[in-house]
């Protein structure tokens, strides 16, 4: 039990400062890391609590589920503070140096270059766990559709994920 | 800017319960514009540019951007205790509701073959969502082929190759900021 949280702090505190763009980006890693390397659980299992997680702000607390899974509600904090911890004291950090130095012009630089950087990261990222799991033409039908209404249109996501769930409910029957 | 600041400091316990509102009204999305809307708009705390300045930063740290948001402006407003608190208030009931889904969810262990439609259903929905984030990103952020040449490089080597983050992010953070760079001395 120790053990596992202990594996838990130390993965997901690593992935926490690799989170450039957002959360999005560790997605891939931490599924590769929870299924494959630690198989706290299944790649099916991953999607629906990626699915559970998005529909609730900030939508990117899917590291409460891989952590409540692997060792209870202890296991979910515990993943909780190591995906939030190192990136909100460095974010705390940031903040009061930006406050005292100002530095415009480094922050737009990197701003500019990390822009890129995170945008390729985000699209990989839904990629990513599309192939990871079984992914047959109806999801792939509800995946497309779902990708062009929220680009295109101003529609609230939570709508398409209940549509998306309707959908292959009833494929299902 | 249209939206000023009044300069009336915010109380501990106001800046709590200011961010246990956003967080348990935001679902579905648009997290932003609900913390603008109460700390900008209806409190008055930050004005505009406080607000894109921090967002800014936000965004340059590692981490979910509306949760470094949050300890940023906190932190901004009442130091370390109000990054503390902005945090708290902000995470509190999403982190319980997520732990009583799990809960139902592990109890049920996969049982029901509807409920797995429906879940799968809702997670393809949801990687749909991430995909449009990344390109309603995409219209509005890359605009010269070297920035697409790097999304698509990071795109490949992440959705396709499966290469594991650290190492993408190692070679292409680099890449992309000597790129900036150039293009900036241009």
């Amino acid at each position: 039990m120790i053990a596992t949280l202990l594996q838990i702090a130390a993965m997901f505190s690593l992935l926490s400062l690799l989170a450039f763009g957002g959360g999005a980006a560790v997605l891939p890693d931490m599924q590769r890391q929870a299924v494959e390397v630690h198989h706290w659980l299944s790649n099916s299992e991953f999607l629906d609590m990626f699915a559970l997680s998005r529909a609730i702000p900030p939508g990117s607390l899917i590291v409460v589920l891989i952590g409540q899974k692997a060792a209870g509600v202890a296991g979910g904090l515990v993943a909780l503070l190591g995906m939030f911890g190192p990136s909100c004291l460095l974010a705390f950090t940031m903040g009061r140096l930006w406050h005292r130095a100002g530095g415009a012009a480094w922050r737009e630089t990197f701003e500019q270059a990390l822009a890129p950087v995170s945008i390729g990261l985000t699209i990989a990222s839904g990629i990513a766990i599309a192939r990871s799991t079984e992914h047959d033409w109806p999801a792939y039908v509800v995946t497309i559709g779902t990708t062009l209404l929220l680009t295109f249109t101003r529609v609230n996501p939570l709508l398409m994920m209940a549509g998306g769930a309707v959908l292959l409910a009833a494929v299902a029957v | 800017m249209a939206n000023r600041s009044t300069g009336r400091p915010a109380s501990l316990t106001e800046l709590f319960l200011s961010f246990l509102t956003i967080g348990s009204t935001s679902f579905g999305g648009g997290l932003l514009g609900w913390i603008r809307r109460e700390l900008v708009e209806r409190r008055r705390w930050l004005d505009d540019q406080q607000f894109l300045a921090a967002y800014g930063l936000s965004q340059i740290v590692p981490g979910a951007t509306n949760v470094n948001l949050s300890v940023i402006i906190g932190s901004q407003l009442r130091g370390l205790r109000g990054a503390v608190v902005a945090v708290t208030g902000l995470l509190a009931v999403p982190v319980m509701i997520l732990l009583s889904l799990g809960g139902l969810y592990f109890a049920a262990h996969g049982g029901h073959r509807l409920i797995d439609a429906a879940l799968a259903g809702a997670g393809a929905a949801a990687i749909g969502f991430n995909l449009a984030t990344g390109l309603r990103l995409g219209q509005h952020n890359v605009r010269k082929v070297s920035q697409a040449a790097v999304a698509g490089a990071v795109i490949v080597g992440i959705g396709i190759l499966r290469i594991p983050l650290l190492e993408v992010l190692l070679v292409m953070l680099p890449v992309s900021l000597v790129i900036t760079l150039v293009e900036r001395a241009r």
